[in-house]
């Protein structure tokens, strides 16, 4: 039987779920510190696809890749507690500041760094952005295939995926061969919890940044047990045009955060002909949702 | 996204007390293992760290499936489908949620797949569980009766099961049968030795089997054909998958509806012998029960701790002639005392526990190499404290978590009587603590030795003898005078010499020394934790007006007054 290798796409966000009246800045951006860091929702679905793939076919691997500060190591523990086998990091101040295109722009990279993979899996969208743009971004930037909005994979026959996607008004079922990109719906199943004998395995993991930042009592254990190394890869580890990355390398800029109450109860079906797009983007610049 | 472990401070309180040091450092043989499992910790704050985090996992798990779930499985319960048990829908998520978190098998050795875990945190996962759903513990919680096989079981034997059950499997013991109830030595299920297999061949019923169809089974039965007492029976396990054994009937029951409680029929049921042939009774039931009455205790502590939620929470948001009740005094005294009463069983229910680990692991130890004379005087030691605390800690908790859960459907008033409501079921839910595993009036049977010898007396004056800051020697002054109390009435008694009279009051004695030891507990916490001052306060004066009470009616009680009580045996 077959393994694979599996990439999920997860990032750690402030819990939204959970603001309070200092959640946003002056300036509009989020306040992170006044809100707990969490594994972003829809990306533990992603995790609980991937650790079912690797349920059903041993000698799997599941590799957490995160793009954010130090402690977004945090995650990468989190998924190594309920399943993955490992993680990495991609941090560096370079990154700061990165809309949806430099974000899927640097992970694409990322992954073309670790180059075999068989299926990435992420979250559908994250709860600080709810844009649903970096997993089609990553595909769409590695030229794979994508399939969003899984609900289960079915099953995985002759180098080929069978899922189920949750759309609007049903479900779809669809086959797509290997390599490929797919997120995950929130009506996934959720995460399995955190496993005792993995966490108490891997709570020691630390990216060699945290490493020099703490007073580890077992250093060495960072030897014997490389596992426990959280790989740490910046702009130097990666091959890219700094151009593309952070803030120079994205053209979404934050006019201004507000408040919003959804009044509208339901929602506005559009096909995907050409007029139904265009209609969409005139009332979108009308009212200066976009633009 | 409730947490039962992170939302429950007292429990971190309880898991980091001193002796903890001793227990981890002799559990863990100096650290020894760190080489040979990478789960196994470097030192005394790793392992305190692991404790730590794994219960916060039990805590999330409890609060975001376990407690949710609980309802529909108390409305839905377990079937019987062909001669098996089928769990309700919510406690097989349960099962799988808890195994895939790897939280089987918390105490047993690594070399079997276990936590390696003490029996503090062991218990104190049991203690959240129950909170979350006190019929669901009974499933997970019989994980304990692996700790009877790991004591008493061949090398082989631990391998074959422990193993499974550190994997998942669930376990139940055997032991009641429709004519042998508390009187186990009635026991007549038949253990026939087949030499042609090699195995023992079991035929009979068994009844009120809590987990009946679990995967692994310790079945008390009558290897000695002949015999009429217990020394004529034998310990069996029995393994689902060798069949023979079938459910007949799952008992409608008032409470804890999610654990199936079944009757057995053994019909030809292959068997293996645990241990000696005819220590079955004696010797490995009443392991298997001291370990069965602190897992009640801590469900009983459980079964509190919701109640006490549950009144609290509504009385803070019932509002009644313009304020919330929790207001009026009739309403916060009842919150006060059943948080005295709940912070008092769960101190026990610590110190218990602590006394079971150090001698448990010691005699663990002493199959490795030959213990010290020091070790083995500490042994024994906490092996006397061990027993004589666990029949005081189950009883008392349970007749506790009794009246808490009556004051919380009280406090609830008229909705309190509805369905619409937790506390109904965990009204029904707790009435079976103070009944299984032994009554109460049973384990006063078992904990009147503790007043009779002394024992209790002696603990009380070591707890007498801890320094405490000078704000808490007011109530340390109150319990010295308690304490004489209790002992002039236990010298009174014990002078009449008359078997019936002692029995007549022992209830009260050994109530009395619960009163006194929990105060003790209590004021050493608050000690420690100014968290626990009203609760040592409060509970000190349920506890005096208690041991007065008693006291008084042991002192003007005699032999002559025993007829007045007896009925129709005249």
């Amino acid at each position: 039987m077959k393994a694979y290798k599996i990439i999920v796409l997860a990032k750690q966000v402030p819990d939204t779920r959970n603001v309070g009246k200092d959640a946003m800045k002056a300036d509009g951006t989020i306040n992170r510190a006044a809100l707990p860091a969490i594994f972003n929702p829809e990306d533990l679905n992603a995790l609980e696809q991937a650790l079912r793939i690797k349920d059903r076919f041993p000698g799997s691997t599941v590799t957490i890749l995160t793009m954010g500060p130090g402690r977004a190591a945090e995650i990468i523990r989190e998924g190594m507690f309920r399943g993955a086998d490992g993680g990495i990091l991609l941090t560096d101040r370079a990154f700061a500041g990165s809309d949806t295109l430099a974000t899927s722009y640097a992970i694409s990279r990322a992954l073309k760094k670790v180059k075999d993979f068989d299926i990435v899996i992420a979250g559908r969208q994250a709860i600080d952005g709810d844009t649903a743009q970096v997993g089609p971004q990553v595909a769409e930037k590695l030229g794979l295939p994508q399939v969003t909005y899984v609900e289960e994979i079915q099953k995985i026959e002759n180098g080929k995926v069978e899922m189920k996607r949750r759309l609007e008004r049903g479900v779809e079922t669809v086959s797509c061969p290997v390599p490929l990109v797919l997120t995950v719906n929130g009506s996934a199943p959720d995460c399995r919890a955190r496993n005792a004998k993995l966490i108490m395995k891997y709570k020691h993991a630390k990216t060699v940044t945290e490493l020099q930042n703490s007073n580890e009592d077992y250093l060495h254990l960072y030897n014997d047990r490389p596992y426990l190394n959280i790989p740490e890869w910046t702009v130097n580890d990666i091959e890219v045009d700094h151009a593309e990355l952070g803030l120079s390398g994205s053209p979404t800029k934050v006019k201004k955060v507000e408040n919003v109450v959804l009044q509208a109860k339901e929602a506005k079906v559009i096909t995907s002909a050409d007029s139904d797009i265009d209609d969409l983007m005139r009332e979108l610049i009308e009212s200066h949702t976009i633009g | 996204m409730a947490n039962y472990y992170t939302d429950n401070k007292e429990l971190k309180f309880h898991l980091d007390h001193p002796l903890m040091e001793k227990i981890v450092r002799l559990k863990e043989r100096n650290f020894t293992e760190k080489e040979a499992f990478e789960y196994a910790p470097m030192d005394h704050e790793d392992a305190m760290d692991n404790f730590d985090k794994v219960l916060e996992v039990v805590g999330e798990i409890c609060g975001d499936l376990v407690g949710p779930n609980a309802e529909s499985i108390d409305a839905e319960g377990p079937q019987v489908v062909d001669g098996h048990v089928v769990y309700a829908r919510g406690t097989a998520e349960n099962i799988e949620a808890l195994n895939k978190a790897g939280l089987m098998g918390m105490s047993l050795p690594r070399k079997y797949g276990g936590l390696n875990f003490p029996i503090v945190p062991y218990i104190m996962a049991a203690d959240v569980v129950s909170r979350a759903d006190a019929g669901f513990v009974n499933i997970w919680g019989l994980q304990d009766c692996a700790e009877t096989i790991n004591e008493f079981a061949s090398e082989e034997q631990k391998e074959k099961y422990l193993t499974r059950v550190c994997n998942g499997d669930t376990m139940a013991m055997d032991l009641t049968e429709p004519d042998a109830g508390s009187d186990l030595q009635a026991v007549q299920l038949k253990a026939v030795y087949d030499e042609q297999s090699g195995k023992w061949i079991l035929n009979g019923v068994k009844r009120f089997i809590t987990n009946g169809d679990g995967h692994i089974s310790l079945v008390l039965a009558r290897s000695e054909p002949g015999t009429k007492d217990g020394r004529g029976l034998s310990m069996f396990i029995y393994d689902k998958n060798d069949g023979g054994v079938t459910v007949r009937r799952i008992e409608h029951k008032m409470g804890i509806i999610g654990s199936p409680t079944c009757e057995l029929v053994f019909k030809d049921a292959p068997a293996e012998l645990v241990g000696s042939r005819k220590m079955g009774l004696i010797k490995y039931v009443m392991a298997l029960m001291n370990g069965a009455r602190l897992g009640i205790a801590a469900q009983s502590v459980g079964v509190s701790e919701a109640a006490y939620r549950e009144a609290l929470a509504y009385a803070k948001e019932r509002m009644q002639f313009g304020k919330a009740i929790m207001r009026f005094p009739a309403v916060y005294e009842m919150l006060s005392n059943m948080k005295a009463k709940l912070d008092a069983s769960r101190t026990l229910l610590y110190e218990t526990a602590r006394f079971v680990d150090v001698y448990k692991t010691y005699m663990h130890i002493a199959e490795e190499r030959k213990l010290e004379k020091e070790e083995r005087d500490e042994m024994k030691k906490y092996q006397r404290l061990a027993d004589i605390y666990t029949p005081l800690v189950k009883g008392m908790s349970s007749e506790y978590s009794n009246q808490l859960a009556y004051d919380a459907v009280q406090i609830h008033g008229g909705s309190g009587f509805m369905k619409d409501y937790p506390v109904e079921r965990i009204y029904r839910d707790a009435r079976i603590t103070s009944i299984y595993e032994g009554t109460t009036q049973l384990q006063v049977v078992a904990a009147i030795r503790g007043v009779t010898t002394g024992a209790y007396l002696n603990q009380i004056r070591v707890y007498e003898a801890e320094k405490v800051s000078p704000e808490l020697e007011h109530l340390r002054r109150t319990l010295i005078i308690l304490t004489d109390e209790y002992e002039q009435a236990v010298n009174k008694v014990l002078a009449t010499e008359d078997n019936e009279f002692i029995d007549f009051h022992a209830r009260r004695l050994v109530e009395m020394a619960g009163n006194i030891i929990m105060s003790y507990l209590l004021v050493l916490d608050s000690n420690r934790d100014a968290m626990f001052a009203k609760s040592a306060k409060n509970y000190i004066r349920i506890a005096k007006a208690q041991v007065k009470a008693h006291a008084e009616f042991i002192r003007t009680s005699d032999l002559s007054d025993l007829g007045s009580y007896k009925y129709e045996m005249q």
